[in-house]
């Protein structure tokens, strides 16, 4: 999965932002997210609800409602997406970057047959003829295992289940082979089993195809089967960022760790689970530092007055790293590793 | 286990709803969708049975039908030695002080315009009409701090509460009544992972002091092996294996078991990337027209000939491991 040597991203945002304006204030919902992602490379958002992954996603596709104003820099062949003209925007979504929503029976539109809706795609992007985009469609239709495509091209969404509606979703998005694809939650509403196959043939297209792609995503399960990099967030902040090597084994930051102790583990004998304490923060009323500051053990009073910024981890600078691993935390890696211990020892 | 008779004891259990097909003529009869169709578990005093399967198993129907939330329409449902599938709606009543039940969705089980001291305290005023107002505001107060909620919350509305708040209120109205078993339809499928790791923490918690029998219903393997004795495999209405939850885990004899272990997610990059995950093909087939045979053979990787002509029952063997497979 990994490339051996790192390739100019396909895709480069820096420091982005998403404001809301609301009644009652404007909202932070993203601050500061920044990352490269080169071409066949796989990126993870991870974060409860309301961390601000999905609004990352809507941003960078320009697809923020109304109220809300995304600033900083979404590079694409040397373009910023966020001060693109809707017309030359409209040109590059859905053929040089597509997008798979979380829930596909609302994503696709009811009225119309699949068949529509995928040659839509390609005779307004590539300039096809009917017969020609039916074709290229029936072939990704194949292309995503779903059986008997040439029958079911004609039905309409309703007649799909779950799963296959998710197929559709994925086979529509790759049509135009986009070189990024946003993918948001794009196995959450399914069953495991549904899952795996779905996943399997992201992996699977992303290898013939090359697309880059970033995975929204609250579970950690995939986000180890399928990520390269991972961008972990907590109240519209970047808490902890590195290789997917990194978080799963030497993660420093306090949430990540907590989110890893908190998920029931398939191997190994555990008589309570490690619960965070508390609800994660209301975006309104984020605190004024840290917004971990109130369910995190290690916080003092200058984590919740200082935010603290993403400063790269020293020890993850070896070779044999493909990203630098970064987090944001005013307590030492030493500290957050060494509290555990007693809390362990405690428990 | 000291108490060898169970508490709850299912046999063959069957819930059909009747079903007209929109294209059907308007002669034609209903025909029978099998949300149910042969389920049959013991449930021993104290114990855990975790409850798994995909959408449209037939995991929520069971729980309701456990209930009598949805009338079963076949098999028998014995608890604590009396048979409740023709119980009058009297008998019900008086059992339904030891079943409670709690749902998947926090929000949408609360009724909006009550507030938490009326819902909490609304099975006491039910089962326990004698009960003066003070008694049930001392009790529903006490409940509400055993479920890690405040004593000014006892006021407030629904909407007030986050997810995981919401589905304390929702845990403290099935318990207030001391019931023997409380049924939970995925509580924490809803919640975010580091609100479930609560959720899950406090049902563990009173399980121990109370000494509850749990029938736990999710699709998350991961937490029903953490909170299970026993776990319970559905496929399309039946059970399909039922074992100690280390053998389920460690030696799953179904297919579909086989299966749907191996397309969970592991939290390990490397063992994620290298495992062979064995993919089921195709859907769920519909309830309202099963395979016959075993009704997982049209997408089993072992079915053979025989799978389509004979329906397998479950087949205990001497370590309690039961499997309804022709080929285990």
């Amino acid at each position: 999965m990994t490339t051996p040597s790192p390739q100019a991203p396909v895709l480069q945002v820096k420091d982005l932002q998403v404001q809301f304006a609301t009644n009652d204030g404007p909202v932070f919902a993203v601050n500061g997210v920044s990352f490269d992602l080169a071409r066949g490379q796989t990126l993870g958002i991870v974060g409860e609800s309301g961390s601000g992954k999905s609004q990352t996603a809507l941003a960078m596709m320009g697809l923020l409602a109304r109220q809300g104003q995304a600033s900083g820099q979404v590079l694409y062949q040397g373009q910023n997406l966020l001060t693109l003209a809707p017309d030359a925007l409209n040109t590059l979504r859905g053929a040089h970057i597509a997008m798979v929503f979380q829930d596909p029976m609302t994503a696709l539109n009811p009225y119309l047959t699949v068949e529509r809706q995928m040659t839509e795609v390609l005779q307004w992007h590539k300039g096809l003829d009917r017969k020609a985009a039916r074709q290229r469609a029936l072939a990704m239709l194949d292309a995503v295992k779903i059986p008997d495509a040439a029958g079911r091209i004609s039905r309409y969404p309703h007649e799909f289940s779950g799963g296959m509606r998710q197929r559709v979703m994925l086979a529509m998005s790759l049509l135009c082979e986009p070189e990024i694809l946003l993918a948001d939650e794009p196995t959450t509403a399914l069953d495991v089993t549904v899952q795996a196959q779905i996943l399997a043939l992201l992996r699977e297209l992303q290898r013939d195809l090359g697309t880059a792609v970033v995975l929204i995503t609250h579970d950690l399960g995939v986000v180890a089967g399928v990520c390269d990099q991972v961008l972990v967030m907590y109240g519209g902040r970047v808490m902890e960022q590195g290789s997917v090597e990194h978080i799963f084994a030497r993660a420093a930051h306090p949430y990540t760790r907590g989110l890893l102790q908190a998920i029931p583990r398939m191997d190994g004998e555990a008589s309570s689970l490690r619960a965070i304490p508390g609800t994660p923060p209301l975006m309104a009323q984020l605190p004024s530092g840290c917004p971990f500051v109130p369910r995190c053990a290690l916080a003092d009073a200058q984590c919740s007055q200082e935010v603290p910024v993403l400063q790269a981890i020293a020890a993850s600078q070896a070779a044999d790293e493909p990203f630098v691993a970064h987090r944001a935390c005013h307590r030492t890696e030493a500290q957050v590793l060494h509290h555990e211990v007693l809390e362990a020892g405690h428990g | 286990m000291a108490d060898t008779t169970p508490l709850l004891s299912v046999r063959d259990l069957q819930v059909h709803f009747p079903v007209r097909a929109a294209s059907a003529w308007p002669w034609e009869g209903a025909r029978p969708l099998k949300a149910v169709d042969a389920v049959s578990f013991d449930l021993y005093a104290g114990q855990t049975l975790g409850v798994v399967g995909e959408s449209g198993c037939g995991k929520s129907t069971l729980a309701r039908a456990l209930l009598h939330l949805h009338p079963a329409t076949g098999g028998s449902i014995v608890w604590r030695g009396q048979e409740m599938r023709r119980a009058t709606p009297a008998q019900w009543l008086a059992v339904r002080k030891d079943i409670q039940m709690v749902f998947q969705d926090p929000l949408a089980s609360l009724n909006p315009r009550m507030t938490v001291a009326q819902i909490i305290g609304e099975p006491l005023r039910i089962h326990y009409p004698e009960l003066d107002a003070p008694a049930v505001m001392a009790r529903v107060r006490s409940m509400m701090d055993r479920v890690g909620l405040t004593a000014q919350q006892i006021n407030r509305y629904p909407h007030e509460f986050s997810g995981g708040q919401c589905q304390r209120i929702g845990i403290a109205r099935a318990l207030i009544l001391s019931p023997k078993l409380v049924v939970c339809d995925e509580p924490v499928s809803a919640l975010d992972v580091s609100i479930q790791a609560q959720i899950v923490n406090l049902l563990q918690d009173l399980q121990r002091e109370l000494g509850l029998a749990l029938i736990f219903i999710a699709h998350d393997l991961a937490v029903v092996r953490h909170i299970s004795q026993r776990v319970m495999v559905m496929y399309l209405g039946r059970s399909v294996e039922i074992a100690e939850r280390k053998a389920l885990y460690q030696h799953p004899r179904h297919p579909y078991t086989q299966a749907l272990l191996s397309a969970i997610p592991l939290l390990d990059p490397v063992a994620e990337r290298n495992k062979v995950a064995q993919l089921l093909p195709g859907d769920l087939p519909s309830p309202l027209n099963p395979p016959s045979g075993c009704v997982f053979r049209t997408r089993c990787p072992q079915a053979q000939d025989a799978c389509s002509a004979t329906v397998p029952t479950l087949q205990t063997d001497a370590r309690g491991h039961a499997v309804a497979c022709l080929r285990a």
